[in-house]
C-alpha cells in the first residue's frame, strides 16, 4: 500500500464500515423520527469518512464536503424533514415494508454482491480505495432497496440520501478525483429540490405502490 | 473569442432575465428571441471550429448535434409561445406560473447545450443531472394530482438513473487515474480517448454498466423507462416536444461519448451487445404497449422510447452504415416526434381533451391540423418518402446483413408498432368530425418546417450531410 501507513487505513476503513452498518439500521427502522436519527448519524459519520480522506490523501478541498456533509446533511435536512412529518401529521405511520427479515435477507446479498462486483476487478488500485469503493457501492444499493421497499414518501427520499451518502463516500474514497466538492454540491441541490416538492406538493405517500391494480387506476391512462 | 461561450452565454443570461421579468406575453416573446440568438450563434462553430479546452470540446460529432438542438428548441418556443398563451387564456393555467416556465424553459435549453459541449465528464453529469431538475419542474407546472405524479416519479427514477451514472462516473476516474495521475486529465474526455487503452478493462466494463444504465433510464431505455410516458402525459406540450426532441437524444450522445471511449480499449466488453439487448427490449416493450394507449400523447411517449430503442440498437450494431443510420434515425425522430407535438398540442387545446376516444374525424373538423398529425404519424411510422423510412430501412438492411435473427426481432417490433400507429390514426384522423372545437389558431409553420425537413432528408441527402455522416459514424467506431 504505497502512501498509506496503517493508521490512516484503519480508521477509513472504521469509519466506512460504521456507515455501511447505519444503511442497514435504516433498513429495519419502522418509525419515521428513527429512520431521520439514523440518516443524520450516517451523515455525520460521512462527514468523519470524508474529513479523514482530506486529512490522509491531504487533500485541503476535501474538508469542504465534509462540512456540507456536516451542516447541510446532519444538521439542517433532519430538521427540515422532522418539521415536515409533523406537519404532514406522519409520525405514527408504521411502514410495512417487505418485513424485515427478508429486507435483511436482501441487505446482505446485496453487500455480498458489491463485494463480489469491486474487489476482483480493482486488484491494481490500492487496498484502502478498493475497500471503500466496495463499501459505497453497499451502501448505493442498500439506498436502492431502502426507496423500492418503503412506501411512504419522506422514507423514500431518505433511501435516496443515504444512496447519494454511498455516491460521496466512493468519491473522497478515490484517490485526487476532481470536482467532489462540485458533485456533490450539485446532488445536494437535487436533494434539497425533493425535500421542497415533499413539502410543497404534501406528499404523503408515494404514488406508485406494488398493487398492480392500483398502478393500472393510478397511470394516469385517463378514462 | 470562443463561440461556445456564446451558446451557452444566451441561455443562461435569458433564464436569469426571464426568471426577473413579470409579463407572460413579453417573456414568451423574449423566449422566442433567445432561442433564436442561440441558434444563430450556433452555426457559429462551423465556420470557426474552437479549440478543445479542458471544459469545453466541440468536435464533428456533437457540432450538428447542438445546431439540431438549438433548432427544435427555437421551433418549440414558437409553438409554445402560442401554446401557453392559449392556456392562460383558457385559465388553464395561472399567468405567475409562466415567468417561472419561461425561465426554466431556458435553463432547460443551457443545460442540455452544456451536455452536449462538455469535456469533462463531471461537468457532463452535472448538466443532465440540472436538466432533470429542470424539467421535473416543467412535467409538474399544471398541479393537477397526475401532473405532481408524473413529476414525482420521474424526479425518483432519474434521480436514481442520476445517482448510477455517478457512480460509474467515478469508476471511470479510478480507471483512468493509474494511467493519467490525479486530477483534471484523468476527467476530460478528449485527454482520456487517446490513452484508454491503457486503463483497466475490468473497471472499465464495470463502469460502462452503471453508466448505461444510469444515463440510459434519461435514455427512456427498458426497463428504466416508467417515467418517460408520464413526464410526456402530463406536463405542457412543448415540454413534451423538448423531451423527446432534445432531452432523449442528449442522454444518449452521453451514453456513446462513454462508448466511444470504451472501443478505445481491446481488453474492455464490447458495449454493443448490451446496447442491442436494452435496444431491442425497449421497442419491442414499447410497440407493444402502443396499442393499449387512450392518451394521444402517451401514444407519443411510447413510440418515443420504440425510437429510442431503435437509435440505440443501431448504435449498439456499430460499424459506419449502422452508425450512419443511427445518426440519421436521431436527427429524423426528433424532428418528427417534436413536430408531432406540436400538432397533438393544439388538438388538445382545440379540442380540450388528450383522450384517443374523444377525438374523432380531425381531418374533417380541423383540416389543417388534421392532415398534419396524418402527415406526421405517417412519417414516424416509418413509411416512404419521409426521412423516417431512410433511416429505418438502413438499420434494418444493415443487420440482415450481419445479424438476420436480431434484424427479424426488429422488424417485428417495427411492425407490431407500425400497426398500433396506423390503428389509432384511423379514429383520430378519418371518419366523421366530431364537431367540438373552434378553428385553431395554430403556429403551423414550425410544424411544417419539420415535416418539410425530413421529407426533404427522405427524398435527398445533400451530399455534404452525407460526408458529414459519415465522418462521424466512422468516429464513432
Amino acid at each position: 500500500m504505497p502512501g498509506f501507513a496503517t493508521l490512516p487505513y484503519d480508521v477509513a476503513h472504521v469509519l466506512d464500515t460504521l456507515v455501511l452498518v447505519l444503511s442497514f439500521a435504516l433498513l429495519y427502522q419502522r418509525r419515521l423520527f428513527g429512520v431521520l436519527t439514523i440518516y443524520a448519524w450516517q451523515a455525520l459519520l460521512l462527514a468523519a469518512a470524508a474529513a479523514w480522506q482530506a486529512y490522509a490523501q491531504d487533500a485541503p478541498h476535501l474538508y469542504i464536503t465534509a462540512g456540507i456533509a456536516l451542516v447541510f446533511k446532519a444538521i439542517i435536512i433532519p430538521i427540515a424533514l422532522h418539521r415536515i412529518i409533523v406537519y404532514l401529521d406522519i409520525h405514527r405511520t408504521i411502514e410495512t415494508a417487505l418485513g424485515v427479515g427478508a429486507t435483511l435477507t436482501v441487505g446482505v446479498a446485496l453487500v455480498a454482491l458489491s463485494i463480489l462486483l469491486v474487489l476482483p476487478v480493482t486488484t491494481a488500485s490500492g487496498a484502502l480505495t478498493r475497500e471503500s469503493l466496495a463499501a459505497a457501492l453497499s451502501v448505493v444499493l442498500l439506498g436502492l432497496l431502502m426507496m423500492i421497499t418503503r412506501r411512504n414518501a419522506v422514507s423514500q427520499v431518505v433511501g435516496f440520501m443515504s444512496l447519494e451518502n454511498g455516491l460521496i463516500l466512493a468519491a473522497v474514497g478515490v484517490k485526487g478525483m476532481p470536482l467532489v466538492v462540485e458533485l456533490s454540491i450539485a446532488f445536494s441541490v437535487m436533494v434539497a429540490f425533493i425535500i421542497f416538492g415533499v413539502f410543497f406538493f404534501h406528499i404523503r405517500e408515494r404514488f406508485d405502490t406494488l398493487d398492480i391494480h392500483d398502478m393500472e387506476r393510478f397511470r394516469g391512462e385517463r378514462r | 473569442m470562443n463561440p461556445v461561450h456564446l451558446i451557452l452565454a444566451i441561455p443562461a443570461g435569458a433564464a436569469v432575465l426571464l426568471a426577473l421579468l413579470p409579463g407572460y406575453r413579453l417573456a414568451a416573446r423574449l423566449n422566442v428571441v433567445a432561442a433564436a440568438a442561440t441558434l444563430g450563434a450556433s452555426v457559429a462553430p462551423f465556420f470557426h471550429r474552437p479549440e478543445t479546452t479542458p471544459l469545453l470540446l466541440i468536435d464533428d460529432f456533437n457540432i450538428y448535434l447542438i445546431l439540431l438542438t438549438a433548432f427544435v428548441a427555437f421551433t418549440t418556443s414558437l409553438f409554445s409561445a402560442r401554446y401557453v398563451i392559449h392556456e392562460v387564456t383558457t385559465g388553464r393555467l395561472p399567468a405567475r406560473y409562466l415567468r417561472f416556465y419561461h425561465a426554466m424553459y431556458q435553463a432547460f435549453c443551457f443545460t442540455m447545450l452544456l451536455a452536449l459541449t462538455a469535456n469533462n465528464l463531471g461537468v457532463m453529469w452535472v448538466a443532465i443531472e440540472g436538466a432533470t431538475l429542470t424539467t421535473v419542474l416543467m412535467v409538474g407546472l399544471y398541479r393537477t394530482h397526475e401532473a405532481l405524479e408524473a413529476a414525482w416519479k420521474y424526479f425518483i427514477l432519474c434521480g436514481v438513473g442520476i445517482a448510477l451514472a455517478l457512480f460509474g462516473t467515478t469508476l471511470m476516474y479510478l480507471a483512468a487515474q493509474p494511467v493519467m495521475g490525479e486530477g483534471m486529465p484523468a476527467m476530460t474526455w478528449s485527454a482520456m480517448l487517446p490513452r484508454v487503452g491503457a486503463f483497466s478493462p475490468a473497471i472499465l466494463n464495470l463502469a460502462f454498466v452503471f453508466l448505461l444504465v444510469g444515463y440510459g433510464t434519461k435514455v427512456g431505455l427498458a426497463p428504466l423507462h416508467a417515467w418517460l410516458p408520464d413526464a410526456h402525459a402530463e406536463g405542457p406540450t412543448p415540454i413534451s416536444a423538448v423531451l423527446s426532441g432534445l432531452l432523449l437524444n442528449v442522454a444518449l450522445y452521453v451514453v456513446l461519448r462513454y462508448k466511444m471511449l470504451l472501443a478505445g480499449n481491446a481488453q474492455a466488453v464490447a458495449p454493443g451487445p448490451l446496447m442491442i439487448t436494452m435496444g431491442l427490449a425497449s421497442l419491442l416493450l414499447a410497440s407493444f404497449m402502443l396499442y393499449r394507449r387512450r392518451d394521444i400523447k402517451r401514444l407519443f411517449a411510447y413510440s418515443s422510447i420504440e425510437h429510442m430503442g431503435i437509435i440505440t440498437f443501431a448504435f449498439g450494431m456499430g460499424g459506419s452504415l449502422a452508425n450512419f443510420a443511427g445518426l440519421l434515425h436521431m436527427t429524423m425522430h426528433s424532428l418528427t416526434k417534436s413536430a408531432i407535438f406540436f400538432a397533438v398540442g393544439h388538438i388538445s387545446q382545440v379540442k380540450g381533451t388528450q383522450k384517443i376516444a374523444e377525438i374523432r374525424g380531425l381531418t374533417e373538423s380541423q383540416p389543417l391540423l388534421g392532415w398534419a398529425l396524418v402527415i406526421g404519424v405517417i412519417a414516424i411510422a416509418g413509411l416512404p418518402p419521409f426521412g423516417v423510412f431512410t433511416s429505418e430501412f438502413l438499420v434494418l438492411t444493415t443487420s440482415f446483413a450481419r445479424a438476420p435473427l436480431l434484424a427479424l426481432l426488429l422488424l417485428a417490433g417495427l411492425l407490431v408498432g407500425f400497426g398500433a400507429l396506423m390503428l389509432r390514426l384511423q379514429g383520430l384522423a378519418f371518419g366523421a368530425g366530431e364537431g367540438g372545437g373552434k378553428a385553431s389558431s395554430a403556429a403551423l409553420l414550425p410544424l411544417f418546417l419539420h415535416f418539410a425537413l425530413v421529407l426533404c432528408a427522405g427524398i435527398y441527402l445533400p451530399g455534404p450531410l452525407v460526408a458529414w455522416f459519415r465522418t462521424v459514424a466512422r468516429l464513432l467506431g
